[in-house]
């Protein structure tokens, strides 16, 4: 090393840690996919096939005989509902093979033929009633107005779209530092690192770094997509939500860095991602109300961190609500946050 | 030259469950000089090799590098030992530069990315990703990264395992580089010709133990003689009938085979295919070649070095 000379110039080793973790994320195809273009995909997809449509009529059958007519007359100026003038029996088949809501048997006395166990069935009853009943000059005592509720943020895409943010950030805090730490194990990159006075805290600050640099474009992109395609709302403040995505994507991240933190094989470690985020996924309310499920469990799911954060983000971005209003979720991440730090910080295998 | 030994580990024990991967090791490291550990896979070199650079905590014994101690000194060590695993995996798509940036950046002083670009002859590599690399290529910038503090003292395991020729001179060429400087390597191999080449002092190590420890001239000197006499005939020989052989040394037997060190060949040689012809054998092969390590391991433990 003769000629060489020797030099202090140097960048700072947390720079060149995330640098590097910036890199290889950015190198990566997949990586880039599932991040970015995944929750888009996801709320296109969901958008379109949950959009609300106007409701469907009910099907209804008049049971074919002299005198329905007026009966039948009647059923067809209303547009809920669709009416077929059918024969006793192929109108008892048809209720049977789900094919009408209800049969009118429509004598000298009025009958309704249905099963009260089909919902639907039941709404077609509530329905034909109050249109032959009218029909018959019948008056409401009480005047009542509709009002319709189909502006956005009540739709299912509003909803979603939280949820997706949720989502997205548990799936790319647990794959892209669990996942990719152990990786890094597997293959003795960490080992040879170690083996450098490289401060053990920079390496494990450098995977949170990036992924609050990843959240940058995560949030932005979702929100302004949703916007622009589905024309869904943000009620309250976006620096709140930047604020709940920053502290939950640090969660995940620490969430990742506890289940990277002593797997040796690559195999494990998905299966332990999996086991972490496929529960979460299906309680915590990203695709449907965790509220549907019982009671008992309620208390269960509301500790968990992705519902925390997407109660938290829905209540801000749909219902307008401020810090105070979201207290007890954000004290439900910082919880999770701290826990896994500290713990994975005592486990690492840094071997 | 500092007189403080650049290692010296005493009375090594490292157990793996009931495995004793070393086994009372003993060693000590002068300034300044390449010093290399020899021993088949499995001696328990790489395991040695990881307690001297603080990966691995001993079960027992004393480690120390350039007088300090790992519990009290690791970030004073860390800053002056440069490091190349056995098997290193930089990340696939770091290009040359970015990584050896990133492993200069550990370092609070050491040549700059250009000059280790140039001295590993990376510099028209510099954009390429570790990945496209050859294995030759992945090996000097594992080097180079090892070199990225200015060590003064080089760890190197195995450097040129499954190289080609050119790439294995190469690494030679670096290290032959890094001693001119005064620096101490310490190099594990299992190839003799590297050995005997780089290292100025030799440990052969098996099962956990030093079992022979001196300059390669002198460790082949302790043979007996420099040249080595393998031969088969078609009946079995006596083994002290040859030893009694004059100038005949070390005659230790693998199978039908005889193999002997003698110093003066010439003049060996012809006595010892008289002796062949008085007891009435006819030579089935025969073969002569200058001793190695390797006859020095065989010698020791009766096996090859990869066997």
């Amino acid at each position: 090393m003769g000629q060489i000379t020797r030099t202090t110039e140097h960048q700072h080793p947390l720079w060149q840690l995330t640098l590097m973790r910036w890199r290889i994320f950015a190198r990566e195809p997949a990586a880039i996919f599932w991040t970015y273009a995944f929750p888009l995909l996801l709320a296109l997809v969901l958008g379109i096939a949950f959009r609300n449509r106007p409701p469907e009529p009910v099907d209804v059958a008049v049971q074919a005989e002299p005198g329905a007519e007026p009966c039948r007359d009647a059923l067809a100026r209303n547009s809920s509902v669709h009416v077929r003038w059918l024969g006793a029996k192929e109108a008892h088949d048809a209720l049977i093979a789900g094919k009408v809501s209800i049969v009118v048997i429509a004598g000298r006395s009025r009958t309704y033929e249905f099963d009260p166990t089909r919902p639907e069935s039941r709404i077609a009853r509530a329905v034909v009633d109050d249109a032959l009943q009218r029909a018959d000059g019948r008056t409401d005592p009480t005047a009542v107005q509709d009002q319709l509720v189909t502006e956005p943020g009540s739709r299912y895409i509003d909803f979603l779209v939280p949820g997706l943010l949720g989502f997205s950030l548990m799936s790319s805090g647990l794959w892209g530092v669990g996942f990719v730490i152990v990786d890094m194990r597997v293959r003795k990159l960490i080992k040879r690192m170690t083996a450098t006075p490289m401060s053990r805290a920079h390496f494990l600050l450098s995977f949170v770094l990036v992924r609050a640099l990843f959240l940058l474009g995560e949030l932005p992109l979702l929100l302004a997509f949703a916007y622009w395609v589905f024309n869904v709302p943000v009620r309250g403040s976006l620096l709140l939500i930047a604020g709940l995505s920053t502290l939950g994507s640090l969660v995940f991240a620490g969430m990742g860095l506890l289940v990277g933190c002593r797997a040796q094989t690559t195999q494990t470690v998905a299966g332990l991602v999996n086991m972490v985020t496929l529960p979460m996924a299906i309680c915590s309310g990203v695709f449907f109300s965790a509220a549907r499920f019982p009671d008992v469990v309620q208390p269960l799911i509301k500790a968990l961190p992705l519902t925390a954060l997407i109660e938290s983000v829905r209540s801000v971005m749909l219902g307008g609500a401020g810090v105070a209003g979201i207290a007890r979720q954000i004290l439900v991440l910082l919880i999770w946050g701290g826990f896994s730090f500290a713990i994975a910080l005592r486990l690492f295998r840094w071997r | 030259m500092s007189t403080i030994p650049a290692i010296r580990c005493n009375a090594l024990i490292k157990n793996y469950g009931t495995l004793r991967a070393v086994d009372g090791l003993d060693l000590e490291v002068r300034a300044a000089e390449c010093f290399g550990l020899l021993g088949p896979n499995g001696a328990g070199k790489t395991t040695t090799v990881e307690i001297l650079e603080g990966l691995l905590a001993p079960t027992s014994g004393e480690v120390e590098l350039l007088g300090r101690k790992w519990v009290s000194d690791g970030d004073w060590l860390r800053q002056r030992l440069g490091i190349s695993l056995q098997e290193t995996n930089l990340p696939d798509k770091l290009t040359v530069e970015e990584t050896l940036r990133l492993f200069r950046s550990f370092y609070a002083a050491g040549p700059s990315v250009e000059d280790l670009l140039k001295l590993v002859s990376l510099t028209d590599k510099r954009r390429t990703w570790y990945v496209k690399l050859s294995g030759g290529q992945k090996q000097r910038l594992a080097v180079a990264c090892a070199l990225a503090g200015e060590p003064e003292l080089l760890f190197l395991d195995e450097p040129t395992t499954g190289l080609d020729p050119q790439s294995r001179r190469q690494i030679w060429g670096l290290v032959e580089g890094f001693k001119a400087d005064g620096r101490t390597v310490l190099l594990t191999t299992h190839y003799m010709d590297e050995a005997q080449r780089l290292c100025d002092r030799v440990a052969v190590i098996d099962k956990g133990k030093v079992i022979a420890l001196g300059t390669p001239a002198e460790l082949i000197q302790s043979l007996g003689g420099t040249e080595v006499v393998e031969f088969t005939c078609d009946a079995t020989m006596d083994e002290a009938s040859v030893n009694a052989v004059p100038g005949v040394h070390a005659v230790k037997s693998r199978g039908d085979r005889l193999s002997l060190t003698v110093e003066q060949l010439h003049k060996t040689l012809p006595l010892l295919l008289g002796h062949i012809q008085q007891n009435g054998r006819t030579l089935t092969s025969l073969s002569t070649h200058h001793a190695t390590l390797e006859d020095v391991f065989v010698n020791l433990t009766g096996r090859h070095l990869r066997d």
